[in-house]
């Protein structure tokens, strides 16, 4: 087996444990999840089952967004998070609630998504080093935030104040297999998208003049994967609000196992971000705290120093060089 | 055969500034052909416009009896192979999946290589004389061994014509003299255009030199003929010559 086969393996393995513990594991200890009675049937099934599958699959989303966009941008720093697409993903959802169009909720999530996903990518196309371009993502994050408070203080319905600010500190509580469907919905198409760009990201590797001199197409791959990310990380924000820095993790806990290679490392960082938030799920509901930890609260508390670590290491690296 | 590489009275403009002026061209099999002149002579704009990365604003470029901007990415790599002049690794992978990376145009995954595949790429490394160093991260080896692998990636490539942008660049003498005998080689299966500032391996390297000046040609030809004392003088300004010394071509600017 090679090794990239093996590191999928382990992962999908490490997944299924993953889901199978959040099954067991909660405010209410089950010893056995799997009985017939119709109490633990409801827990399980209808409460936890749900929840920890949209975990799992905002996480995949997150993951493979992540990595797909640091292929294209030739940068570890990249991700929906810092980039802007969740904080646009949110304010789109946000505004159709807001505004009383709850069911266009998805839809505007991917739109405004998509908007950040192709403003951030045409700005920091021109290859200008990790940091600026996470400049141009704070930038349009900030924005985002900024137009969400003011959607808020226009919010026609005051009552729904306290979900909406819910969905800038990202959640899987109480979620039903609608919402697995969403996400998984929005990740199938996201993951065909950006499995079309694949091939691209490996010959990005070379820069761009000399990816389209081996023969690749790279405005096909750079529309792929913009598109692509832009659908997964629409589908996780709209169903899960925003959740940050899985996109950067995943992928760089699943780098050096992949060869470095940006094609090999989109499944592996897909697995370890569901992996990831389902662990980090299991993490907020075991927590004694009153009100449950929110779970972007506690992505944000795990991934903001690991994104600065990262974010150290390459500036002394770019330092020594 | 036609050639493999054709301008005709081509200028290229960037930036509103003519960088290329009314240059001919013709590169048949079997030809070394070398570049030379000062920086910003248009050496690395003439090579990008054979590959059709930049437009031409007059004349007509064929690659291979075809526009190149009219080629697929694809089509293009199977005519022609690029080695920009500073090649970028930006993630470190392995020096044999770069070299794989050459066979993109054939559908390869650099992971997965069919026996052809394969085949080429194991040839590549070879004639680079990086066999040893296969395994080996691009982060992890000397700046001479980056600019062989990278050579090693046009090559497996395996496009009748090879474009090389400055490919001795850094190398110490035995390193580029062992690049030359690899663009040697390569005139039995195609032909061979590159830039390099370095007078004296030009001449013996290539069978024909073509010396530009702020886009124009000053001088082209056999390097021995061409490269008179006069033409480096036009190019660079300032007084050379070429010697023999012990059998072998050298180049003295004073």
């Amino acid at each position: 087996m090679s090794n990239s086969a093996r590191l999928v393996f382990s992962l999908v393995v490490v997944s299924a444990l993953a889901l199978v513990a959040a099954l067991y594991l909660g405010p209410v200890p089950l010893a056995h999840p799997f009985a017939g009675d119709d109490e633990t049937k409801t827990i399980v099934w209808q409460i936890r089952f749900p929840r920890a599958l949209t975990a799992w699959l905002v996480g995949a989303a997150l993951g493979l967004s992540g990595a797909a966009l640091q292929g294209l941008l030739r940068n570890p720093l990249a991700d929906s998070g810092v980039l802007g697409l969740s904080g646009f993903a949110a304010l789109g959802a946000v505004m159709a609630f807001a505004f009383g169009f709850a069911a266009f909720a998805p839809a505007a999530a991917l739109a405004f998504a998509l908007f950040a996903a192709v403003l951030v990518t045409a700005l920091g196309w021109a290859h200008r080093g990790p940091a600026s371009l996470v400049l141009i993502g704070v930038g349009l994050s900030s924005t985002a935030g900024g137009l969400i408070a003011l959607a808020l203080n226009l919010a026609p319905n005051p009552g729904a104040l306290a979900d909406l600010v819910n969905w800038t500190l990202g959640s899987v509580e109480g979620r039903s297999l609608n919402d697995v469907a969403l996400v998984g919905g929005f990740l199938a198409a996201g993951a065909t998208l950006i499995l079309f760009g694949a091939r691209g990201l490996q010959a990005l590797t070379l820069g761009e003049e000399a990816a389209a001199a081996i023969g690749a197409n790279v405005t096909r791959t750079r529309a792929l994967v913009v598109l692509g990310a832009a659908a997964c990380a629409g589908g996780a924000t709209a169903v899960a609000g925003v959740i940050g820095f899985v996109g950067i993790a995943a992928p760089h806990l699943v780098r050096a196992a992949s060869g470095h290679d940006p094609a090999r490392l989109l499944l592996p960082s897909a697995l370890a971000g569901g992996t990831m938030l389902v662990c980090a799920d299991i993490g907020v509901r075991l927590l004694p705290t009153d009100t449950e930890l929110k779970l972007g609260v506690a992505a944000a508390l795990i991934g903001g120093p690991i994104f600065a670590l990262i974010a150290a290491r390459l500036a002394s690296r770019s330092a020594d060089a | 055969m036609s050639a493999l590489l054709t301008f005709t009275n081509a200028s290229v403009s960037l930036n509103m500034r003519t960088v290329i002026a009314g240059l001919s061209l013709d590169v048949a099999v079997g030809e070394v052909i070398a570049l030379l002149g000062p920086n910003g002579a248009g050496k690395t704009s003439l090579m990008r416009a054979a590959l059709g990365l930049v437009p031409l604003s007059v004349g007509q470029v064929r690659l291979g009896g075809d526009d190149p901007r009219a080629l697929s990415p694809r089509q293009r790599a199977l005519r022609a192979a690029y080695l920009p002049q500073r090649p970028q690794s930006i993630w470190p992978i392995s020096v044999e999946r770069l070299v794989a990376l050459g066979r993109y145009a054939y559908g390869a995954a650099p992971d997965r290589l069919a026996p052809r595949d394969r085949a080429a790429v194991d040839a590549a490394i070879k004639v680079c004389a990086l066999e040893p160093l296969r395994a080996r991260r691009m982060d992890e080896i000397s700046g001479g061994e980056k600019s062989r692998a990278h050579l090693a990636r046009a090559l497996a490539q395996q496009a009748p014509l090879l474009v090389l942008d400055e490919p001795t660049a850094g190398l110490d003498p035995a390193q580029a003299l062992a690049v030359a005998d690899v663009l040697r080689g390569r005139a039995g299966v195609g032909a061979v255009l590159f830039s390099t500032h370095d007078v004296a391996l030009a001449a013996r390297t290539a069978h024909r030199v073509l010396l530009l000046r702020e886009g124009r040609c000053v001088a082209e030809g056999a390097p021995e003929a061409a490269l008179t004392p006069e033409a480096l003088e036009a190019a660079y300004g300032r007084k050379g010559r070429l010697d023999r010394v012990e059998g072998a071509l050298s180049a003295t600017f004073f």
